[in-house]
């Protein structure tokens, strides 16, 4: 009986957002502009001053649309992660957040169902993005339309961890603006996202370190292996131990004796 | 004797120096409503943030229906329905869906949740109104939405914390009522939080809160006679001393 509690409530909260999301067509619109705005404005006019030499996973000169792709989906999961950990932030100064903290179940699975509801939306943003990149002509192989759902699972809930650690350490949502631009920005173009780590090595070995430390580089180079049919090893446990560890810190984080939340008030 | 749904005993809370309760020890007993009264900053709010375990006291107990909210959380927090102050809906939903999503939090099978939903909207003459989007209704049927959710799960306590705030007379004056019908008719335990002195009825029990101490408690009339007034406004008034600005 216990489990299928569990089960009905994480199909509940899961199923609330996806609704939301349906509800808040501009949110979905919104979220797929700005990656698109990267793709067809930013990546073409860097086209020309940005050459990609060849490097795994690619086996040929790639366009620089075809290589900034998997970092697009980063963003669109970096983005995603930030706003549910704001809306986490909206919903506890709503109250509905308490709605949800005082149900008869354990905290640390209330959060990974939301978690799981938040990255559920982020993927399925991907997928839009993802065919209207191919309508672009930024194809992968087919397959790699299926190995990629792991990766962006992951990849999702990292950074969606990220932002419910976020989230627990921030007490009014005035201060969540600050916080996007000190860890979305950061994270975004410290990254691989935009230039492959050769590249980013040739100008600056600081910022080469930086960004091969960086967790969000990692979660897109996960994606971008996956896209290509390739599994990259370091990638994947890097994302998940980065998972773990910031899971971990949220869970202790809503904690109603040890977290923030004591020092909170309320 | 009445079975006790929730007992406070000894419990302390401080935010950093300030000390929100002090020693603060209260029971609510099934199939009565008692009434909590307390000035802003009495205390009230904190004490309904440990009761729904929103954050933990260092000391003192908390226990609903013999579960510690500490030890037994799952349990204890199974037997508790809740209205906060502020609107809990999810105004882009449709009611039922609003309480379909809190009958999953309580594991409760879509099929049952149907007809606990239906049963709780009907006695408030709400069911038609099901398909509605929270948005579209008002403030005093967004309240009567989140009574019914509160209900979904079959608690035993039910917590109210300033449910009728914001709303007019008439709103008003029909939650009152409902909720102390509710207490009759199903032996609910209830604990609503207030500072409006016309939503006590004559057969209530009454506590009141006054920088985080409990300075009265018992039935109305106990009370009354303990503190020699002559209504709940006079027992307000002499124990937290405030000047007048009590609606009533």
């Amino acid at each position: 009986m216990r489990i299928l509690h569990y089960w009905r409530a994480m199909a509940g909260i899961v199923g609330r957002e996806l609704l939301r999301f349906l509800h808040q067509r501009e949110r979905f619109v919104s979220a797929l502009v700005r990656p698109l705005v990267w793709l067809f404005v930013f990546a073409a006019g860097f086209r020309a001053a940005l050459g990609v030499a060849i490097s795994p996973p690619y086996e040929t000169y790639v366009l620089y649309e075809v290589y900034i792709t998997p970092g697009l989906l980063g963003m669109i999961l970096l983005f995603n992660g930030m706003q549910s950990s704001l809306s986490m932030v909206y919903d506890r100064e709503m109250g509905s957040m308490r709605m949800l903290m005082v149900c008869p179940l354990p905290r640390w699975f209330l959060l990974c169902s939301k978690l799981i509801a938040g990255t559920a939306v982020g993927v399925l943003q991907c997928y839009a993005f993802l065919g209207i990149a191919w309508l672009y002509d930024i194809q992968a192989p087919l397959m790699g339309y299926g190995w990629i759902l792991p990766a962006l699972v992951l990849a999702g809930m990292m950074l969606g961890a990220l932002g419910l650690l976020l989230s627990s350490f921030i007490k009014q949502l005035e201060n969540f603006a600050g916080v996007m631009n000190f860890v979305i920005f950061p994270l975004f173009f410290m990254s691989t996202a935009l230039y492959p780590l050769w590249k980013i090595k040739e100008s600056s070995p600081l910022l080469y370190n930086l960004a091969q430390y960086n967790p969000f580089s990692q979660a897109v180079e996960l994606i971008r292996f996956a896209l290509y049919e390739q599994f990259n090893q370091q990638a994947l446990i890097y994302t998940g131990a980065a998972f773990l560890l910031f899971m971990g810190a949220a869970i202790l984080g809503y904690n109603p004796s040890r977290g923030m939340m004591v020092k909170k008030g309320g | 004797m009445s079975e006790i749904a929730l007992k406070v005993s000894d419990l302390s809370f401080a935010y950093g120096a300030k000390k929100a309760l002090d020693g603060v020890g209260l029971a609510v007993a099934s199939g009565e409503c008692t009434i909590l009264l307390g000035p802003n900053g009495a205390g009230k709010s904190t004490l309904f943030s440990l009761i729904t375990r929103l954050y933990d006291a260092r000391q003192g107990r908390i226990e609903l229906c013999g579960f510690d909210i500490k030890r037994q959380s799952l349990q204890a927090l199974a037997k508790l329905g809740v209205v906060f102050q502020q609107t809990t809906l999810d105004p882009d939903l449709s009611v039922s869906q609003n309480l379909r999503y809190h009958a999953a939090l309580h594991g409760i099978g879509r099929k049952a949740a149907d007809a606990r939903i239906r049963e709780e909207l009907e006695r408030l003459q709400m069911y038609e109104r099901r398909g509605e989007k929270v948005r579209q209704l008002n403030g005093g049927h967004k309240r009567r939405v989140e009574i019914a959710r509160a209900l979904l799960h079959k608690p035993k306590l039910l917590l109210l914390d300033e449910p009728t705030v914001g709303l007019d007379m008439p709103s008003r004056r029909a939650i009152v009522d409902h909720v102390h019908q509710l207490v009759k008719q199903q032996n609910l335990a209830v604990l609503w939080a207030t500072h409006l002195i016309d939503e006590i009825a004559d057969d209530d029990s009454l506590i009141v809160l006054h920088k985080g101490r409990v300075e009265a408690g018992g039935k109305l009339s106990d009370v009354l006679r303990d503190t020699a007034c002559a209504d709940a406004g006079q027992v307000f008034q002499k124990l937290t001393q405030d000047p007048p600005g009590v609606a009533t």
